[in-house]
C-alpha cells in the first residue's frame, strides 16, 4: 500500500468494515497509527531500581522499559527496542526483572548502558577497519521513541512528529492524577498481577466498547437479571457484599447510562462517565475520606473520591477506571487477534479494600472467565466473522450525529451518544493519513513517492 | 470419621463423579457437593497463594456460583447460543493428606479440561486440588483450586467450571 485515503473507509459518521477486517490496513495501522500515538508502555512501580526492567509489546514493536540511573533523562525510564544491535536477538525474555547495571545479550556477549548505548563488544580488536564505528550497530539498542511520564505512568511515542505530550494527553493526565491522589501518599503502585484475555476480533471493536454505554442494556441482561434474581432470594437485611455491589449496577436502563455523560475530547481520547457511572455507588470505606483530606486538602479530596468515570479512553491503548483502579491495556495481535490486559493498582497508604476491590473487578469483569464478558466476546468476535459477508459493507456511528455538532472540542454529549465513537475515527483518520513530507522512518512512504 | 470409612476409591469415585456432573451439565447437583463456605478459585499464576490480593481469573463463593450457574441457563446468555459443552479428562488422583479426626482429605487430580462453544474448541491442561469432607450428608468439596498451565497466558473465554 503506497498511498492511502482514509476518507475512503471513514465518513463523519459510518466507517467501512475493511478497517476491521482487511490484514493491509492493519499493517498501516501498525507503520502509522501506533507509532503516531502516545502509548502506555508501563508503570514506573514495576521498576524501582536502577536495572529493572519489564518487557512488552507496542503496536507490535518488542520493547524494554528500564530504570536509569536517578537523574537520567525520560524521568529515569528508558523505552528501548529489545533487540541486540549485533544480530538481533531480543536483551530480555522474561515479563520483568533485574538486568544488573548493563544490559548483556545472551547471545555472543554485547553489553550496553541502561540507556541503550554500547558500552563493549567481546574481543574488540576483531572489529578494527571493519567499518563497525559508522555502522548502526555501534550506535547500541535503538531508543523507542520520545518517552513522558506522569505519576509513574509511562508513556511513549515512536514518531518524531506529531502534537507534544501535554497538549496530546492533558486530559488524560488530570484523570491519571485523581486516581493517583486516591492515594494520601499520591503514589500508585501496579499490584496483584494482570489477567489477559485472547480475543478473537479487530482491536478497534474492543475499544469501540469501552465507550459504548448503550450496549450493557442489552448484551449484559443474561449476567444482571441473574445476579438480580440470586440478590433477590437473600435473607433481607444482608450486607450487599462488593462482588454485588459491582455487578448489581450492570442492570441499569438505558435512562441510567444516558444520564451518565461524557466528554469528547481531541485525539481520540475520552471520559464516559462525567456524571455517574456504575461504579459510583460503592460503599465508603471508613476513615478512607478523612484521610486523603489530610493529605490533599477537602477541596481535592471530595474531587478525587467524586470522580469515578466508566471509563477514561487514552486513545488507542488504554481505557482506565479511577474507581475500582483498574486499567485495561489492548495489544493487536493480528487484524482478528487482540490481547487485552487488565491491570490493577494499589493506592499507597489508602484501605487495602481499594486493591482487593480492584482485583475483585478484573476477576468479575475482564477475566477470560468473566460471567459479564462473556457476552462481550460472543458479539466482539461474532463481529468479526460476520463482517465481511456481502452485505452492507457499512458501520453505523449515527446516534447523535447531528450535523456540523462533533466540533469543536472538548465537548460534552450523554452517555449513549456515539460520539464517542466518532471521535475514535477521527483520530484513527488523522493517525492514518499519508506523511505530509517524505519520512524515511515510515516504510508506506520509502520509495512510493511519484 | 476415619479412613477406614472412606478408602481411597471412594473419594476418588467423588472426584469422578464431580466431573461427570459438570461434564453432563447437571450444574444444581453439582453446586451442591459443596460446602456453604466452599470457595471455587482458579489462581491467574499457578505460584499465587492468595485469592484476593492475588489476580485470579475465578473465586466463586455460594452465592456468585449461583449467579454464574443461572447465567449460563439465560435465555439471553447470547454466548450460550448455541449451548456449550465440556469435558474432563482426569488423571487417577492422588490422596495428598488425611485428617481422619475432621474427615478431611485432600487430594490432586491432573486433567485435560476441553471446551466447545460456537463450534471452537478451547483445550486447557491443569490440575485440580480438592479439600473433601466428611459430612452427615457423605463427602462433600470444603474447597476447589485448579491450577492452568496457561493460567498467565492470554486466555479465550472459558465459560464453564472446570
Amino acid at each position: 500500500m503506497t498511498r492511502f485515503d482514509p476518507a475512503t473507509v471513514v465518513q463523519p459518521a459510518q466507517v467501512h468494515r475493511d478497517i476491521y477486517t482487511d490484514p493491509q490496513l492493519f499493517e498501516l495501522e501498525m507503520q502509522r497509527l501506533w507509532p503516531r500515538a502516545w502509548l502506555f508502555v508501563g508503570h514506573d512501580s514495576q521498576v524501582p531500581e536502577v536495572g529493572d526492567y519489564t518487557t512488552t509489546v507496542l503496536g507490535g514493536q518488542p520493547v524494554l522499559m528500564v530504570r536509569r540511573a536517578p537523574g537520567s533523562a525520560g524521568d529515569g525510564i528508558a523505552v528501548l527496542h529489545n533487540r541486540c544491535a549485533h544480530k538481533g536477538a531480543p536483551l530480555c525474555t522474561a515479563p520483568s526483572g533485574q538486568a544488573g547495571p548493563t544490559l548483556r545479550c545472551p547471545y555472543h556477549g554485547w553489553s550496553y548502558r541502561l540507556d541503550g548505548s554500547l558500552l563493549g563488544v567481546p574481543l574488540r580488536s576483531g572489529y578494527e577497519h571493519a567499518g563497525f564505528d559508522s555502522c548502526p550497530a555501534r550506535q547500541g539498542l535503538t531508543p523507542y521513541g520520545t518517552v513522558a511520564v506522569h505519576r509513574g505512568f509511562v508513556f511513549a511515542r515512536a514518531s518524531a512528529d506529531g502534537p507534544d505530550f501535554d497538549t496530546s494527553m492533558g486530559p488524560v493526565c488530570e484523570a491519571l492524577s485523581l486516581m493517583a491522589d486516591r492515594s494520601p501518599a499520591g503514589r500508585l503502585r501496579v499490584a496483584g498481577g494482570r489477567l489477559q484475555s485472547l480475543v478473537h476480533a479487530n482491536w478497534k471493536i474492543y475499544l469501540e466498547n469501552i465507550n459504548d454505554a448503550f450496549h450493557p442494556v442489552t448484551t449484559h441482561a443474561s449476567v444482571s437479571l441473574s445476579a438480580q434474581d440470586v440478590w433477590d432470594r437473600q435473607p433481607e437485611g444482608t450486607a450487599r457484599p462488593p462482588a454485588m455491589q459491582q455487578l448489581l449496577p450492570f442492570g441499569s436502563g438505558h435512562d441510567f447510562f444516558e444520564r451518565m455523560g461524557a466528554r469528547v475530547l481531541p485525539h481520540g481520547h475520552s471520559v464516559l462517565g462525567t456524571q455517574q457511572s456504575l461504579h459510583s455507588a460503592y460503599a465508603a470505606l471508613p476513615g478512607y475520606a478523612d484521610a486523603l483530606a489530610a493529605a490533599h486538602g477537602s477541596d481535592r479530596a471530595r474531587e478525587v473520591l467524586d470522580f469515578a468515570p466508566q471509563n477514561v479512553v487514552a486513545y488507542p491503548s488504554i481505557a482506565i477506571k479511577g474507581v475500582p483502579q483498574v486499567m485495561r491495556v489492548l495489544r493487536p495481535l493480528a487484524v482478528d487477534r487482540t490481547v487485552v490486559e487488565s491491570w490493577a493498582f494499589e493506592a499507597v497508604d489508602a484501605p487495602p479494600e481499594l486493591l482487593t476491590g480492584a482485583l475483585l473487578y478484573n476477576r468479575q469483569v475482564f477475566s477470560p472467565m468473566s460471567m459479564v464478558a462473556h457476552d462481550d466476546l460472543h458479539l466482539f468476535e461474532g463481529i468479526q466473522r460476520a463482517l465481511p459477508s456481502r452485505g452492507n459493507p457499512w458501520v453505523s456511528l449515527h446516534r447523535g450525529a447531528v450535523e456540523g455538532t462533533d466540533e469543536p472540542l472538548p465537548r460534552e454529549v450523554s452517555g449513549i451518544d456515539e460520539a464517542l465513537l466518532r471521535n475514535q475515527y477521527r483520530a484513527w483518520a488523522a493517525l492514518m493519513a499519508d506523511p505530509v513530507m517524505a519520512d524515511p522512518a515510515d516504510p508506506a512512504d520509502a520509495g512510493a513517492r511519484p | 470419621m476415619n479412613t477406614a470409612a472412606t478408602p481411597l476409591q471412594a473419594l476418588v469415585d467423588f472426584i469422578a463423579h464431580e466431573a461427570r456432573l459438570l461434564d453432563e451439565g447437571r450444574h444444581a447437583e453439582w453446586d451442591a457437593l459443596f460446602t456453604d463456605d466452599a470457595v471455587y478459585w482458579l489462581p491467574a499464576h499457578p505460584a499465587n497463594t492468595d485469592p484476593l490480593r492475588q489476580a485470579s481469573h475465578l473465586c466463586d463463593d455460594r452465592l456468585l456460583r449461583s449467579v454464574r450457574l443461572q447465567r449460563l441457563q439465560s435465555p439471553r446468555a447470547f454466548s450460550q447460543q448455541p449451548p456449550g459443552r465440556c469435558h474432563h479428562l482426569l488423571q487417577a488422583s492422588t490422596l495428598l493428606s488425611t485428617d481422619a479426626a475432621a474427615g478431611l482429605f485432600e487430594l490432586r487430580t491432573p486433567f485435560i479440561y476441553t471446551e466447545l462453544r460456537g463450534g471452537h474448541t478451547t483445550v486447557l491442561p491443569g490440575t485440580a486440588w480438592h479439600r473433601l469432607v466428611l459430612t452427615g450428608a457423605g463427602l462433600r468439596m470444603a474447597g476447589k483450586r485448579v491450577d492452568l498451565l496457561h493460567a498467565d497466558t492470554a486466555l479465550p473465554a472459558i465459560e464453564f467450571y472446570l
